[in-house]
């Protein structure tokens, strides 16, 4: 009992120091809350950023926290808003987006804080894919793009080799995917492919390399009124054939979300579909040759597949009663120093995630990291192989995250023999759509 | 005989109920009405646009067939969990009661799944089960039997209640020892001198003296099955596959929390607290006219 009282005590006096020696701090440097979403390993690198950004000046503090996943983070973010008191940064996951510019004035958009900072952050900086995706209709700047990944492939080589398949020459198309599939498991592999994120690797991915709407009006950049469009013939072919392939065993449905991530590593399956982001795991994890190749594409479709789109998060500024001018202009020093090409091509050596800036992705070449990490250019090089199109900007839905779910519910069933592919597309487009209408009616001025 | 108020100041009595009163208003009868408020608007998640919908909640959970079959799903869950969680703890306290060896360590034993959290005895089940990384999901797979819980509804929903009956068993089992324990042995003798065989003193003494803890345990089960199953389903299915596994607590949380639609989910929480209020009182109605109290 005396101890637990001693402890209190002592925590309290801690508590109090602490808080004097912020209160001190204050006085000199305009303090930034900034709440973060990335577990350990990635959340302590995202912290030496904010840090590397803290020594590189005297006048501006950033403390980052970390506020769980990001659902989480966002819900966290929610909270302190309705409170009054939303941290002045948060990190939000790319499917919250259409939820956080539907926020109006709970947001402050980027391109604003740093015209009216008269910061010089240049938006054209950005790669195309990756600003695409956090810009309004008219292209303008939302919020700042900072860990954005997408998705690849990585294959075995050693399985490869096995099946007398050539270890050097991934398949490009599905058909050639489906055919290595097969003569995988003819040579005993028990997985021969899956797939992680299955909405995001099978429908928004899909969709984007082939030039295909997700959704109607711009894939919800036109307004809130888009309506689901994946229970289009392509779409359903493309589910059909993954289940087809299911039910010969030459796929694994892995399960929702990031599940099926650990099936390569581990040498389960020989292919996988997933983020970019797998890449710091599969070098550490591995116990085989690896290797990595663009997303295959539907010949019958199109002839050269467009740039995929991105995942990931970006950095959106809230707003406070309390705010001051001199915090916005705090927070624009701090993204002016995250946009720095060097700032970038470490983030993106360090961890795995896409170059988000041209001259982030150029700095890496040129200091020969792709030479020494052989694959780790795929993913930017996916990103920005072509212009993009209304279809690849990337997807602007209310509610984005419980339409992922809806698809993946309805995509579980079909591969459960309980309905066609068609049925479960047409599913899965009612019921999206029930929840862009509800998103539409909740959210309108 | 004396008649003399003892307490005649007035405010005391308020005073020594307001801490319960607090408790009561601020964690229960405050949370509920902001449920009741919430249910009938329609809010973005900022809480930026709120506009007043009536009924209209309600109705459209209450016309999406995907809400029925949840319904079902939590029937046969709540159901299977209750009774078996009920049953095998009571086999296992009979079996505890009776005098042997190392009785106390079978007890400590038994009584530890309590101390874990949903969540990590979820893990735990997914150690053992997972298709690609349990123990006994492997060894199913390699004897040729399709185990995939991921994809098969069947599986699945077995596998969760399980995992959420085995995290009860404990807690049945304390309670259960303890009115075993409370029964007189001098009854249970004099039956044995009559020529009463253990089954027949089971059912005809034991049983019956046992009604009070098992009535107060069905209680406890089906509101543990409703609401504190949350985090072994999180951990483990996620509500899928499609939405196999998935209850009314388990959707309140997805539509609330996940998808933001407060509303919605308000309404989903009344209808839960409808429910469970004529549930209790069925309970307290009915079943427990059966209930022997010494």
């Amino acid at each position: 009992m005396l101890t637990r009282r001693k402890l209190a005590v002592s925590t309290a006096a801690f508590a109090l120091a602490a808080g004097f020696t912020g209160a001190a701090h204050a006085q000199q440097k305009t303090v930034i809350e900034f709440w973060h979403g990335l577990p350990q390993p990635l959340g302590g690198q995202l912290e030496q950023v904010v840090k590397s950004f803290n020594e590189s000046q005297d006048k501006v503090q950033v403390n980052p926290t970390f506020k769980g996943s990001y659902p989480e983070t966002m819900q966290a973010a929610i909270a302190a808003f309705r409170a009054g008191n939303a941290p002045h940064v948060v990190q939000m996951f790319e499917v919250g987006t259409a939820t956080m510019l539907s926020a109006g004035p709970a947001i402050k958009p980027v391109h604003q804080l740093m015209s009216e900072t008269g910061s010089g952050l240049d938006a054209a900086a950005y790669i195309p894919a990756v600003r695409g995706y956090y810009s309004s209709k008219d292209g303008k700047m939302m919020a700042l793009p900072f860990n954005s990944s997408t998705t690849i492939t990585f294959y075995n080589k050693d399985a490869f080799q096995k099946a007398g398949l050539d270890p050097n020459r991934p398949p490009a198309t599905w058909p050639e995917v489906a055919d290595a599939a097969r003569k995988l498991k003819a040579a005993g592999v028990t997985c021969p492919m899956t797939f992680s994120w299955p909405t995001w690797t099978q429908f928004e991915q899909v969709g984007a390399l082939h030039d295909k709407p997700f959704a109607s009006e711009a894939n919800g950049f036109g307004g809130l009124n888009a309506t689901l469009k994946i229970n289009d013939p392509f779409f359903v072919k493309h589910l059909q054939t993954l289940i087809d392939l299911q039910k010969e065993g030459a796929l694994r449905y892995g399960g929702r979300d990031n599940a099926a991530d650990s099936l390569f590593p581990s040498g389960e399956c020989a292919m996988i579909q997933a983020s970019s982001g797998l890449r710091g795991r599969i070098v550490k994890e591995a116990k085989f040759n690896w290797g990595a190749a663009p997303l295959p594409y539907w010949p019958d479709a199109i002839s050269s597949p467009k740039n995929s789109i991105i995942g990931g998060a970006a950095f959106w500024v809230m707003t406070s009663p309390k705010r001051t001018a001199d915090e916005y202009k705090a927070v624009a020093a701090f993204f002016s120093h995250l946009a720095r090409p060097e700032v970038d091509a470490k983030w993106h050596m360090d961890t795995g995630y896409v170059p988000v800036t041209l001259q982030g992705f150029e700095l890496a070449k040129k200091e020969g990291f792709y030479d020494k990490n052989p694959g780790a250019e795929v993913p930017a090089e996916q990103l920005t192989r072509t212009a993009t199109t209304e279809n690849t900007m990337g997807l602007r839905l209310g509610n984005l995250p419980e339409i992922r779910n809806i698809i993946q519910e309805e995509m579980e069933k079909a591969f459960q023999g309980q309905q066609t592919a068609q049925q479960a597309l047409d599913n899965a487009v009612k019921r999206g759509d029930t929840v862009l209408r509800n998103f539409e009616r909740a959210n309108k001025n | 005989m004396q008649r003399r108020v003892i307490f005649d100041n007035r405010a005391l009595p308020y005073l020594l109920l307001a801490p319960q009163v607090a408790v009561t208003l601020i964690f229960f009868i405050w949370p509920a009405a902001q449920a009741l408020w919430q249910s009938v608007h329609l809010q973005d998640a900022f809480g930026l646009r709120s506009q007043f919908v009536g009924l209209e909640n309600f109705e459209s959970v209450l016309s999406d067939p995907n809400y029925l079959e949840t319904v079902k799903t939590t029937i046969i869950f709540s159901a299977s969990v209750t009774v078996l969680s009920l049953a095998s703890a009571l086999g296992l306290a009979v079996m505890a009661d009776s005098k042997i060896r190392a009785a106390s360590a079978y007890k400590t034993l038994l009584i530890w799944p309590y101390a874990l959290a949903p969540a990590v005895a979820a893990v735990l089940w997914m150690f053992i089960f997972n298709p690609d990384i349990g123990i006994l999901g492997r060894a199913l797979n390699n004897l040729g039997y399709a185990w995939d819980y991921r994809l098969n509804d069947g599986q699945a929903l077995t596998m969760v209640i399980l995992a959420a009956s085995w995290k009860q068993v404990s807690y049945n089992f304390i309670f259960f020892l303890a009115g075993l324990q409370a029964i007189p042995r001098s009854v249970l003798e004099a039956a044995s001198i009559d020529g009463a065989g253990a089954v027949r003193r089971f059912w005809t003494i034991t049983f019956p003296l046992l009604s009070p803890t098992t009535f107060f345990l069905l209680v406890v089960n089906i509101v543990y099955a409703f609401f504190e199953t949350f985090g072994t389903i999180h951990a483990l299915t996620h509500g899928g596959p499609g939405k196999a596994t998935e209850t009314l607590i388990f959707r309140v949380y997805q539509d609330g929390v996940v998808n933001h639609d407060l509303g919605g989910s308000s309404a989903q929480s009344v209808i839960l607290m409808v429910i469970v209020i004529a549930l209790t009182a069925i309970q307290f109605r009915f079943v427990e006219r059966k209930v022997h109290y010494s």
